[in-house]
């Protein structure tokens, strides 16, 4: 198609009207919201009559930098972050490795990964909250009756534990999804590589080394860098499982309770403004590594 | 010999291996099931129940107006696939198909918002929801739940209608087709199974939306299904009535793992196609 013709200004203006209604909404639904928010982050709003609002320059974020219960909120965020996408990367490369051998019930076992992805994050952390119950739970029953622990410990009460429950619940219905972008990632290698290997004389590990893990290394890490956002922002796992309590809340867990419990829209906003900052320049990061994708599509059309 | 005898232990542990990843992925939603029909004086005893009660399944629908906040579920989640779906399918058509100068930058802007934590924008939804009149109603949740799907949507339709055949589209065009037309009689049958698929995914997120849910709707009567089950509450605090939680888990996890089991196919690929998004 020659660019300037009749028929692709008609196509222009066609996908410019194709897409007007939808940047209209998300003009609405994102951007004025985000817009808002900032703006409400510089001043004293309160929920309950979010209209004689004034300006107070960065009073808030003054206020938060020298809060400890943001900063337990931030450390709270990064160990989150930090530890759960770290166990299910290692996990996930482990589950994929095993899916990738072909086995009788392979599909299966597949089907199975699925099941944790599938379930609402709400209700996965109402299943672990029961299995982890101190009195009633099967995990202390079952850690009791073979010895490990002589008393019932409760995983969802004790400070030292209730962040590695948290982390422990996100592994288990994160890591079934890591492992299938793994997974797919395997199945685009070439056997012949494998074939080459076996002839060097790698072993099994050598070859995992030095051919499976550089050549998946550039989906992995896009992998890693999706699911290290998503965490950063995690809420719904930590609300349901421990509340708001200071000492397990993240970055949003600790923003929405200033906004909605303590109606300080001004403060609130602003704890949202600094999470939303810290997330922009990672995507920033990850734009960045991505844009061999993005450029890639100049061929269609 | 002594080379069959250690593949086989090979295998053997192998085997023991994959078992226990299966029993890791699966038990706590089966123990969900299992303890949802244990009468209520076993839940902390035996593994198996010696007897089978729907107790808790009665209970759940009786306490609480839980029948309305699956309804309520149902009524956002399949609005919000509906005009995401809607809005998507011509802007994937232009963003996947017409060249035009920007493209990528509106794609990599498109993607960003998926990247937007939720609390970033809670209180400007909140003033824009309570100025339209929208607070504590499902049309407020609809508006709320877009910023989450319609990213997605069309990051995902794009790929789709990008991978269609070109020769279509213009054989078409020398008929005089226009855009409008060789999207709707051309491309839209073809799409239907990614539509579908889409569209399952999309229903996926805003059944699972809990923050605005939680934050945008005030009496049980609104709320949905996430709200519902994370607010059940026994006569105090420390007496939480486990079995009617799971009983009401299982209800609500029970089609959707159906739906995934069925469809797994269809959106292991689907995934893949949305760049990662879970």
């Amino acid at each position: 198609m020659v660019a300037g013709s009749a028929v692709a200004r008609e196509r222009r203006r066609a996908a410019a009207v194709f897409l007007a209604p939808l940047l209209g909404a998300l003009a609405l639904v994102a951007l004025w919201p985000l817009a808002r928010t900032i703006w409400f982050s510089f001043t004293d709003a309160r929920l309950d009559d979010l209209e004689p609002a004034s300006f107070v320059g960065f009073e808030n974020y003054a206020f938060l930098v020298t809060d400890p219960d943001w900063w337990r909120a931030v450390s709270n965020t990064v160990v989150f972050t930090v530890a759960s996408v770290a166990i299910e990367t290692v996990l996930g490369i482990v589950i994929a490795l095993v899916l990738n051998v072909r086995m009788r019930g392979r599909g299966l076992m597949r089907a199975a990964m699925l099941i944790p992805w599938a379930i609402p994050t709400v209700v996965s952390a109402q299943l672990w909250a029961w299995m982890l119950h101190d009195q009633l739970g099967v995990i202390n029953a079952g850690l009791l009756s073979l010895g490990i622990i002589g008393a019932p410990i409760a995983w969802t009460a004790e400070p030292g534990l209730v962040l590695g429950a948290i982390i422990a619940v996100d592994v288990w219905k994160a890591t079934p999804f890591m492992a299938l972008l793994v997974l797919a990632a395997l199945q685009m290698l070439p056997g012949e590589l494998y074939e080459a290997a076996e002839v060097d004389g790698l072993g099994p590990v050598g070859a995992f080394w030095r051919i499976t893990l550089p050549l998946i290394w550039p989906a992995l890490l896009v992998a890693i860098l999706f699911r290290s956002l998503d965490a950063l922002r995690v809420f719904d796992l930590i609300y349901v499982l421990a509340g708001s309590g200071r000492a397990t809340a993240s970055m949003s867990v600790y923003a929405r309770e200033q906004l909605v419990d303590f109606q300080d829209v001004g403060m609130g906003s602003a704890a949202s403004t600094l999470l939303f900052l810290t997330i922009a320049v990672l995507a920033a990061a990850l734009l960045t590594l991505g844009r061999v994708s993005l450029a890639g599509d100049e061929e269609a059309g | 010999m002594r080379r069959r005898s250690r593949a086989a232990l090979g295998r053997a542990l192998f085997g023991l291996l994959v078992a226990a990843l299966v029993l890791y992925t699966v038990f706590p939603f089966a123990w969900a099931i299992l303890s949802s029909i244990k009468p209520g004086d076993q839940l902390g005893g035996p593994l198996l129940p010696s007897s089978v009660t729907f107790d808790n399944y009665a209970a759940v629908f009786r306490e609480a107006p839980f029948a309305r906040n699956i309804l309520n579920s149902v009524i956002v989640s399949g609005a919000v696939v509906a005009l995401s779906l809607i809005l998507a399918l011509p802007a994937a058509y232009a963003l996947g198909r017409v060249r035009f100068r920007g493209r990528g930058f509106l794609l990599a802007g498109i993607l960003s918002v998926s990247m937007f934590p939720q609390v970033a924008v809670l209180s400007g939804l909140f003033e824009l929801i309570r100025t339209l009149g929208l607070y504590n109603t499902l049309a407020g949740l609809v508006l709320a739940t877009m910023i989450l799907t319609l990213p997605f949507t069309v990051w995902v339709m794009t790929g789709f209608l990008r991978a269609m055949p070109r020769e279509l589209e213009e054989a078409a065009m020398l008929d005089g087709a226009t855009p409008f037309v060789v999207l709707t009689r051309v491309y839209l049958p073809l799409l239907m199974p990614a539509l579908a698929t889409t569209g399952v995914l999309a229903f996926m997120i805003a059944w699972n939306e809990f923050l605005f849910a939680l934050t945008f709707t005030l009496t049980d009567e609104q709320r949905t299904v996430p709200v519902a089950i994370a607010l059940i509450s026994g006569a105090s605090r420390f007496e939480l009535p486990w079995g009617r939680i799971m009983a009401a888990s299982v209800i609500v996890t029970l089609p959707l793992v159906a739906l995934v089991l069925v469809l797994q196919r269809r959106i292991v690929a689907g995934l893949m196609a949305g760049a990662l998004k879970g």
